[in-house]
C-alpha cells in the first residue's frame, strides 16, 4: 500500500505540481511515461515477489536484487525529469513544495542504495545474500525503515500539503520563514531518528540514546510544518464547513500533529520498552499512514481530478462528505483498537503474580487480542469502502463532468 | 543581507539545494552507522558463535521466504519479564554471521531467539504442520507441504560462497563437503556424520522430521529452530560478578 497507492499518489501530484509551479511542460517525451510505466512495472515484480515468497527478508526492504535494480534505474530517471523541469522554470524562486520533493526523490535514492547492496547467488535465481550482518544490518535497515517514513510518507506529502492546501483554501502559505526552518530542521533531523527502533537490542547503547534524542527533537519541526499547513486556513476557517475536500486536508494535518507526538513520545526508551513488539507501533504507524498520508492524498485527488480533466468541479460534494465520516470513523475505530490491544499485551507480558511468577502465558495475550482485531477489521473495511466511494466519485466526475461542459455548446444555436 | 535574503541561494538555484539536502541528510547516517563498523566494543567476542550448517542455512532461507521474521522476533531485551519468558538477552555476536538480521519488530507470536532445544523435534513437526493440533488458540498458519518438499543440497555450496563474499567465515573444507554435510546433518546413520560434527562444532545430528530419504525443508526448519540460541553457554559466565 505503502510504495504502489502513495508512490503513484507521489509521482502523478509531484509531476503536477513542478509543472504548474514552474510554468514549463514536462522534461522530455517519453521519460516521464517511462518513470509511470516503469514504478508500476517494479510493484508488480514486488508485490508478486511477496507472494512467491521471493523476499530479501527486511521490512519494506523485501524486493529482491532484481527489483531494486530496475527501482534504481526508475528512481534515476524519475529524478532526472524533476530536476531537469526545474532547471528549465520561467519562475527565478523553486516554490516550497518542490523543495519537498526533491528532497524526498533524493533521499530515497540514498537510502534504497544504502539498504539494499546484495550479492545474488546466482544470475539466474533470485535469492541473494545482503552485504551487512547483525547489528550493521539492523542500523542500516531501520536508517532506511524511518526514513522511507521521514521521506517518502511524510516529506513527500508534506509536499502535497504546501501545494493543494493554499490552493483550496485560495489563501498563501502561512509562513515563508517557518516553511524554510521547518524544511532543513525536518531533513537534519530524520535521518538520525533511525535507532529508536532497536530500543533495548544488542545495538550500542550510544546510538540508541542518539536515535531517542533526535527522535524527540523531531517533534519540533514537525508541529511547526503542522502549524504552517494548519494556519494557512487563517481567514478561511469557514470554508471547513462548506468544502468537505479541504475538511479532509485540513484534518490529515491535525493526523499529523498528533501522529508526530506519539512517535517522539514512543521514542523514549522507557515508554518503548512496553510499547514495542505490541500493536501499539501498528496504530500509531496507521494514525499517520491512514490519517495523515490516506486523507491529504485523497484531498490531493479529489483537487486534481477536475482540475486535470478540466471539470469544473466533483461529481458529488455529498459523496466526498461521506467518504471523509466513514473514513474518520475508520480510522479512529482501527487506531484505538490498536493502542488498546498494544498497551494491553504489553501489560500483560509484564505483569507478575504476587508470588513473583509471571502472570500470563504468550498465547493468553494472543487471545486476549482478538475482539480488537474484529474492531480492527471493521475499521479497515469502513477506511475502504470510503475509498472505494472515491474512485466511483472521481470516475463519475471525469465520465459526467465532460458533458456538463459540452452541454451549453450543444445548446447555443437553439436559444 | 539577512539569513533569509541569503536562503534565496538555495530556493534559486536547484544545484545548490541539492547538493545542501545531500549534505544535510549524510550527516545523521555518517555519525550512527559509520562507528559501528570500527568500534570494538560493538560486538563482543563470545565464545561458540559459528556460522550455520548448510541444513540449518537452508532452514534459514526457509524462515526468510515465508515471512517468519514478521511476526516472530529474534531479539530478547534485557528486562525482566522477557528474560524469564524466554531466557538470557540477546547479544551482538549471537547475529553476527545473519545475513540479513531477523530481529523483528513485532510479536504476535513470541521471540524465538530462544527457541532451540526448548521443545522436541516431534512437537515442531505437528506445530508446524497444524499449530492448533498443540496450541488450540493459537492464530499461526500451518506449513504442511514442508514435509513433502526436499530441499536442494546441490545448490548450498553457492549460497555458502555468497556468504563468504558478504563475510561470513566459511572454510574451504566446509564449501568444499556443503552437500554431503547437508545429507549427513538430517541421517545420525550417514557415515559422513562424525567428519560434519567436527566441521561446526555444537551441531546436532537428529532425523529432525523422523522421515527417512532426501531431508525435506522440514528438516531443514527444525534444525535451524533447534540451534537458535544454543550456541553460546551462558554457564560459562559469572552473571554475578557485574552486580554491584
Amino acid at each position: 500500500m505503502i510504495f504502489a497507492f502513495g508512490g503513484n499518489v507521489l509521482l502523478a501530484t509531484s509531476f503536477y505540481v513542478v509543472q504548474k509551479s514552474c510554468h514549463v511542460r514536462l522534461a522530455g517525451y517519453l521519460a516521464p511515461w517511462f518513470v509511470v510505466v516503469g514504478y508500476n512495472f517494479f510493484i508488480l515484480i514486488a508485490g508478486t515477489g511477496y507472494l512467491l515468497g521471493v523476499t530479501q527478508g527486511k521490512e519494506y526492504a523485501e524486493p529482491e536484487w532484481y527489483s531494486d535494480l530496475w527501482l534504481t534505474i526508475v528512481w534515476v530517471v524519475y529524478l532526472l525529469v524533476f530536476l531537469v523541469t526545474i532547471i528549465k522554470r520561467k519562475e527565478p524562486h523553486i516554490f516550497v513544495a518542490n523543495w519537498f520533493y526533491l528532497a524526498m526523490i533524493v533521499t530515497i535514492a540514498v537510502l534504497h542504495l544504502g539498504n539494499n547492496p546484495s550479492l545474488p547467488v546466482s544470475f539466474f535465481g533470485s535469492k541473494s545474500y545482503i552485504a551487512w550482518g547483525g547489528i550493521q544490518d539492523a542500523m542500516f535497515q531501520w536508517w532506511y525503515g524511518h526514513n522511507a517514513v521521514g521521506f517518502f510518507l511524510t516529506a513527500g506529502f508534506l509536499a502535497i500539503m504546501y501545494y493543494f492546501i493554499p490552493k483550496r483554501a485560495e489563501r498563501p502559505v502561512y509562513s515563508y520563514r517557518l516553511s524554510i526552518v521547518h524544511f532543513w530542521a525536518l531533513i537534519f533531523l530524520y535521518i538520525w531518528a533511525g535507532p529508536h527502533h532497536l530500543h533495548y537490542t544488542a545495538l550500542p547503547d550510544w546510538t540508541q540514546t542518539l536515535g531517542m534524542t533526535f527522535s524527540i527533537m523531531l517533534w519540533m519541526p514537525s508541529w511547526g510544518g503542522m502549524i504552517n499547513g494548519l494556519m494557512t486556513l487563517s481567514g478561511a476557517w469557514d470554508k471547513l464547513r462548506t468544502d468537505p475536500v479541504l475538511r479532509m486536508m485540513v484534518v490529515s494535518v491535525a493526523f499529523y500533529g498528533m501522529s508526530t507526538f506519539e512517535g517522539p513520545m514512543m521514542s523514549i526508551k522507557v515508554v518503548n520498552s512496553l510499547s514495542h513488539y505490541t500493536d501499539w507501533t501498528i496504530g500509531h504507524v496507521h494514525s499517520g499512514a491512514l490519517g495523515w498520508v490516506g486523507f491529504v492524498s485523497f484531498g490531493a485527488l479529489y483537487c486534481l481530478v477536475p482540475w486535470a480533466w478540466n471539470r469544473k468541479g466533483l461529481y458529488s460534494l455529498k459523496l466526498v462528505n461521506w467518504h471523509f465520516w466513514i473514513a474518520t470513523l475508520g480510522i479512529v475505530l482501527y487506531i484505538s483498537a490498536m493502542w488498546v490491544s498494544g498497551i494491553l499485551q504489553g501489560l500483560m507480558w509484564r505483569a507478575y503474580t504476587s508470588l513473583g511468577f509471571l502472570e500470563y502465558s504468550f498465547i493468553e495475550t494472543v487471545e486476549a487480542m482478538h475482539p480488537f482485531y474484529i474492531i480492527r477489521a471493521a475499521g479497515g473495511a469502513l477506511f475502504l469502502i470510503g475509498a472505494l466511494i472515491m474512485a466511483y466519485n472521481l470516475w463519475m466526475t471525469v465520465r459526467v463532468g465532460e458533458q456538463e461542459v459540452q452541454m451549453p455548446v450543444a445548446l447555443q444555436p437553439a436559444e | 543581507m539577512s539569513f533569509w535574503t541569503r536562503h534565496q541561494v538555495f530556493e534559486k538555484n536547484s544545484i545548490i539545494l541539492i547538493v545542501g539536502i545531500l549534505l544535510v541528510i549524510a550527516i545523521g547516517g555518517l555519525v550512527e552507522i559509520t562507528p559501528l563498523f570500527y568500534l570494538k566494543s560493538t560486538i563482543e567476542v563470545v565464545d561458540g558463535v559459528r556460522p550455520y550448517t548448510p541444513l540449518e542455512l537452508a532452514g534459514r532461507n526457509i524462515y526468510v521466504r515465508e515471512g517468519c521474521y514478521l511476526c516472530h522476533s529474534q531479539m530478547i531485551r534485557p528486562l525482566r519479564d522477557e528474560v524469564e519468558r524466554y531466557g538470557h538477552f540477546s547479544l551482538a555476536a549471537e547475529s553476527m554471521f545473519d545475513h540479513p538480521f531477523q530481529w523483528g519488530s513485532k510479536r504476535t507470536g513470541p521471540d524465538l531467539a530462544r527457541v532451540g532445544a526448548k521443545y522436541s523435534d516431534d512437537w515442531h513437526v505437528t506445530h508446524l504442520t497444524n499449530p492448533r493440533a498443540i496450541v488450540p488458540q493459537s492464530v499461526m498458519p500451518g506449513y504442511p507441504f514442508l514435509g513433502s518438499t526436499e530441499v536442494d543440497p546441490s545448490t548450498i555450496a553457492d549460497h555458502m560462497r555468497t556468504l563468504r563474499a558478504v563475510g561470513v567465515p566459511y572454510t574451504d573444507d566446509q564449501i568444499a563437503n556443503a552437500a554431503a554435510d547437508m545429507k549427513a546433518q538430517a541421517d545420525p546413520d550417514n557415515a559422513g556424520s562424525d567428519a560434519f560434527t567436527k566441521r561446526y562444532a555444537k551441531a546436532v545430528v537428529r532425523n529432525f522430521d523422523g522421515k527417512a530419504g532426501t531431508p525435506t525443508e522440514m528438516d531443514a526448519l527444525i534444525a535451524y529452530l533447534q540451534m537458535l540460541g544454543t550456541l553460546v553457554d551462558f554457564k560459562l559466565y559469572n552473571e554475578k560478578a557485574n552486580l554491584r
